[in-house]
């Protein structure tokens, strides 16, 4: 018995307006993102902690660093469990040309993100060839590769880092563009721009023949082939531009830090951000923007919420265990809801009209990576 | 280059042994993957939890000092068999919460590998909740008797144990899964999982038991891995699940006996690479190497080859 | 696609206005830091309470501080301190969002942040937003090259570590082939890279190796350590890998003594197999208390309050840190400023447990005074001053 389909309706619903009416709110959207700093907005989604620094970092990366792996993964089909290091590439890049070099940030900016999605295509070039799952593991080898040498070598500070990274020019007499130490706003404002940017490009490139081409490599790859799509071309723009993206997060986050070290760009972001695009609903934008703000969000929310000591009091009862503060449960609770959600709700949060219509009419491909809408695909199925 | 010269015979004493380890635990995630192509994230943990059961078996022993003959010999069974049983009822309870729901809703493949993720979150922060954050560590359980060297490599009893154990599980699991009727399900289904229903052969029962061993042998690694390196920690499974993924991507997924050879393979090169470049890059080894490898030979050394007569 | 070139033209207009209003909406002031709410003055600890650090360096220093915040308390003194924690996770990304709430909280003065790697990230904010801080453990030396007004410290740094550990091991030890093995963390390798300068200058011959503290099987180090033949060993990094260490290199028969650092001086390295090893030396800018007789009382209070824990690595330094601060207070200033102003004058001194207090020009506390430890009988017995030992 199929279950209602709301996110489907709605999206028939959100196609049939009239594009003005779209067009209103989308604006009202981002309208909304501009007053999320907001002092009384603050009070209710981090009590815990500094709304406007949330805003920034987790939340802001988070979503420009999913939007941009959804490239990848979403759009293109391709597991990449290394995304970090091209965050990091750009990180690094911002510190070094910045601190070393002296140059502006806005320099930096093109410069980090040609960079990163350089590395896209060296990472790329011999290893799109492999299958899903081997693409995966040499994808995290990657980024374990670039943390690795990030630590190992001198140039990039070793395992210190790089410290006094300068921030981005301010605008005289503007306080919203002030870049300095203690309002983290005017970085928020930047990150939102890229987010803007990143996601009108990612929908620019879905309608494009660019993207058809990956909805045929993620459908059925051999199939794609045969119909004379020359798929490793595409699959390596994929992987560029995903890194791009990845690269563009890493400069914008370095011109806040102040200090970059090797530590910043853990195996276990990489796997956080394929988290946010999965729970979001791979493919589906709103869908990958919502999962990253909740992955971000939510194990702010509960520090020093209120709800937080029954709730605690009642874990440690179930577990045996001395927590004293709820911020101890997070990462368990965290996982035990990925499960949970993909038990119950694998197509995500807000789930790809597309992508269902796809495993609707076809077999399922390297992309779906073998699942099939109606009947009961087994997870075991060959290639 | 001169210390990989001076120090070869220990390098490759050492690599062997630690290989052995990375290839048990390989082969839970080579069954896996050849019946499901699912990569268990949570096999990590599954390991973890064989530690601590080897961990709470010495207690509950009360083994405080060394044994010798056989005292020894039923202290190391009764903590392999904890290790085992622990490991393996975790696996089955893990695919029963985690996977078997996701089958059943015909899930993508990337929904499945985030749950693993969630399940090895999950696991890792329950363990550390209950028992700590901080080492714990083992007694000393056997004598590290010197039994023989070769140039400079000593070859102790220690080592000599895991070796052999880890080459005897895998001599019993390829036997199991050539020879007896669970095993040809098992590799019916890594070949043509639709064909193999109607065959008669029982899924469910079948990647039941699929978990069972691979939990199996991790809980024997576990035990090994307890008594050699005396300690463990709520994420010790976390660099030793890479790099035993690594390891059984390397021997050919889906290949038994590609999973220890590839196991070894990555201990040796660790080893070997540390001796020439220095620790610092031991990781680093391992990935580039798996790259190359997957370049010019993308079934990887053994070639995969679960559904074929030859595990 | 003509029908849509309209529309943006009149929506971006109108979205402009919007974004104009909302944005001037969305400002407000950012309190200032004066500071305190009625009669209660915020006093905060800084530092990694959860995650995979915290049971080596945040708690121990945050229980300090609680214990000296509730001693002053109990005084009976106006205005009482309100005893805040605020939790980095030891992760400098999360850290700043943690120092802009201490800000915007109006807390007056933290003891933290407790490690070197998030003092980079957020003293910059103190600073700015004008909060003192008094660092019980952050050990990095270029931390005082800033010309930070607000940051204080109170231990020795690692450049004075280094030396001592290069003495222990030339002067006392006698060691001319020593292997220097660090953790590849800023910390850490930092530290070692000190020793090893140290020792070459020394003329003492050095073999450099390293480990990585997640893994768990050593042995090429070991190899290393074994076939070099050294007859003395520096490890720069945490109690929780040397135990490992030690235990892999005493299997393997290198016997060589051992000396490490602050991060290792921790009864928790002498676990079992290895807890009757004597040959392991730990150097600590801080007093272990437990180690101490003449810092009995504290160590009784200490269980008391915290359910029969034994104060650990820098626990001292924490309640030092805050009786510091509480000073202040308790002498009438209770600003940010006030308090900054007097502990910052020359003729400020504090009797703390571990030291005498008072603070340089750059914040530091001079002297550089580092203590040695040694294991015996399953715990680390202090031995004195470096400086005292081996003149």
């Amino acid at each position: 018995m199929k279950r209602p389909d709301i996110t489907g309706a709605f999206s028939r619903r959100w196609r049939a307006l009239p594009s003005w009416v779209r067009w209103v709110a989308r604006l009202a959207a981002l309208a909304i993102a501009l007053v999320l700093p907001a002092q009384s907005i603050a009070r209710v989604m981090a009590p815990g902690s500094d709304w406007r620094t949330l805003l920034f970092f987790p939340i802001g990366v988070y979503v420009l660093l999913a939007v941009g792996l959804n490239v990848v993964v979403g759009q293109a089909g391709l597991l990449d469990l290394g995304y970090v290091a091209f965050f990091a590439i750009g990180a690094y890049s911002m510190a070094l040309l910045g601190h070393n070099e002296h140059w502006n940030f806005w320099l930096i900016l093109p410069a980090g993100t040609a960079l990163a999605g350089l590395a896209g295509v060296v990472l790329g070039a011999p290893t799109l060839r492999l299958r899903g799952d081997y693409l995966a593991i040499v994808t995290l080898g990657f980024g374990e590769i670039v943390r690795i040498s990030a630590n190992n070598v001198n140039f990039t500070g070793g395992p210190r880092g790089i410290s006094g990274v300068p921030h981005p020019p301010s605008v005289h007499g503007v306080k919203q563009l002030t870049f300095g130490v203690l309002d983290a706003r005017p970085y928020y404002y930047l990150v939102l721009a890229a987010i803007v940017v990143v996601i009108v490009v990612s929908r620019r490139l879905e309608r494009s023949r660019v993207g058809r081409a990956w909805a045929s490599i993620r459908e059925d790859e051999d199939a794609a082939e045969l119909m004379g799509v020359p798929t490793l071309r595409f699959k390596l723009w994929a992987f560029a531009i995903g890194a791009s993206f990845g690269g563009m997060t890493g400069v914008i986050w370095g011109s806040k830090v102040i200090s970059i070290t090797p530590d910043n760009f853990p195996l276990a972001l990489s796997i956080l951000i394929l988290a946010c695009v999965v729970l979001g609903g791979s493919g589906n934008l709103p869908g990958v923007v919502l999962g990253a703000f909740v992955v971000a969000w939510l194990p702010e929310y509960f520090r020093g919420a209120a709800a937080g000591k029954p709730l605690t009091h009642a874990l440690n009862w179930v577990i045996g265990a001395h927590a004293t503060d709820f911020a101890e449960y997070r990462t368990m609770l965290f996982g035990a809801a990925l499960v949970a959600l993909m038990v119950f709700r694998p197509q995500g949060l807000l789930p790809s009209t597309r992508r269902r219509a796809e495993m609707r009419e076809g077999e399922g491909g390297l992309g779906t990576m073998g699942a099939v809408a109606d009947e009961p695909q087994h997870i075991g199925e060959p290639e | 280059m001169r210390h990989l010269l001076t120090q070869f015979w220990s390098s490759t004493v050492d690599g062997l042994t630690v290989g052995a380890i990375y290839g048990l635990i390989a082969l839970g995630y080579t069954l896996v993957y050849g019946v499901l192509k699912l990569i268990n994230f949570a096999h990590s943990e599954i390991f973890m939890i064989g530690t601590f059961a080897a961990l709470f078996t010495l207690h509950a022993l009360d083994v405080t000092h060394q044994q010798t003959g056989v005292t020894l010999i039923g202290v190391l069974l009764l903590v392999v068999l904890a290790s085992m049983a622990a490991s393996s009822s975790a696996a089955v309870i893990l695919e029963r919460l985690a996977y078997r729901p996701l089958r059943r809703r015909g899930a993508s493949r990337l929904a499945a590998l985030i749950s693993a993720i969630g399940a090895s979150f999950f696991l890792q922060e329950l363990f550390a909740e209950r028992y700590g954050r901080d080492i714990r560590t083992f007694p000393r359980v056997m004598p590290n008797t010197t039994l023989f060297s070769i140039g400079d490599g000593v070859v102790t009893s220690e080592k000599a144990l895991v070796f052999v154990s880890a080459l005897a599980m895998m001599v019993i699991l390829d036997l199991f899964v050539t020879r007896t009727r669970l095993g040809r399900g098992i590799r019916a289904t890594a070949q043509d999982p639709e064909t193999a229903v109607l065959m008669g052969v029982n899924i469910d029962r079948v990647v039941r038991v699929t978990f069972l061993l691979g939990g199996a042998m991790a809980g024997v690694a576990a035990a090994l891995f307890s008594v050699r390196l005396k300690s463990t920690q709520y994420n010790v499974g976390f660099i030793l699940g890479v790099k035993a993924f690594t390891a059984a991507v390397l021997g050919g997924i889906g290949n038994l006996r590609g999973a220890l050879l590839g196991g070894l393979v990555i201990g040796l090169a660790e080893n070997y690479g540390a001796s020439v470049w220095g620790s610092q890059w031991k990781d680093v080894i391992s990935f580039v190497f798996l790259v190359l490898v997957l370049m010019f030979r993308p079934t990887g050394l053994l070639g995969e080859s679960l559904s074929r007569s030859k595990a | 696609m003509s029908r849509m070139s309209k529309v943006p033209v009149r929506a971006f207009a109108a979205f402009t206005v919007v974004a104009v209003v909302a944005a001037a909406c969305g400002s407000s002031s950012k309190s200032s830091n004066g500071g305190s709410s009625g009669a209660t003055v915020k006093v905060g600890f800084f530092g990694a309470l959860t995650g995979p650090n915290s049971p080596q360096l945040g708690i121990n220093i945050a229980n300090g501080v609680q214990l000296a915040i509730d001693q002053y308390n109990a005084k009976g003194k106006s205005p009482k301190v309100q005893y805040v924690p605020y939790d980095s996770q030891g992760d400098p990304s999360l850290a700043p969002a943690q120092a802009n709430k201490v800000v915007s909280d109006g807390t007056v003065a933290v003891v933290g942040p407790a490690f070197s790697g998030e003092s980079k990230a957020v003293d910059p904010i103190f600073e700015q937003a004008g909060v003192v801080s008094v660092t019980p453990s952050a050990t990095n030396a270029t931390l005082q090259t800033n010309g930070w007004k607000f940051w204080h410290r109170i231990v020795a740094t690692d450049d004075f570590q280094g030396p001592a550990e290069v003495k222990w091991l030339t002067k006392k030890l006698g060691a001319k082939k020593v292997g220097v093995i660090d953790d590849k963390s800023d910390y850490g390798k930092g530290l070692a890279d000190t020793v090893r300068q140290g020792l070459s200058s020394a003329g003492v011959q050095v073999v450099s190796d390293s480990i990585d503290p997640k893994g768990s099987d050593f042995s090429s180090t070991v190899n290393n350590m074994h076939s070099a033949n050294v007859d003395g060993i520096m490890y720069g990094g945490y109690y929780a890998d040397l135990t490992r260490l030690m235990q892999q290199l005493r299997s393997a028969g290198v016997n060589a003594p051992i000396v490490s650092d602050d991060g290792a001086a921790d009864n928790k390295l002498l676990a079992p197999p290895e807890d009757k090893e004597t040959n392991v030396y730990a150097t600590c800018a801080c007093l272990i208390a437990t180690a101490d007789p003449a810092a009995s009382a504290f160590v009784t209070a200490y269980k008391a309050q915290f359910n029969n824990a034994e104060p650990g690595t820098y626990s001292t330094e924490g309640y030092d840190a805050a009786n510091v601060i509480l000073d202040a207070i308790g002498h009438g200033n209770s600003t940010a400023k006030a308090i900054n102003t007097y502990i910052g004058a020359p003729s400020f001194s504090f009797k703390g447990l571990s030291k005498t207090i008072t603070f340089d020009s750059k914040g530091e506390v001079p002297g550089g005074a580092v203590d040695i430890y040694q294991g015996k009988g399953g715990v680390l017995v202090l031995l004195g001053e470096v400086d005292k030992l081996v003149p």
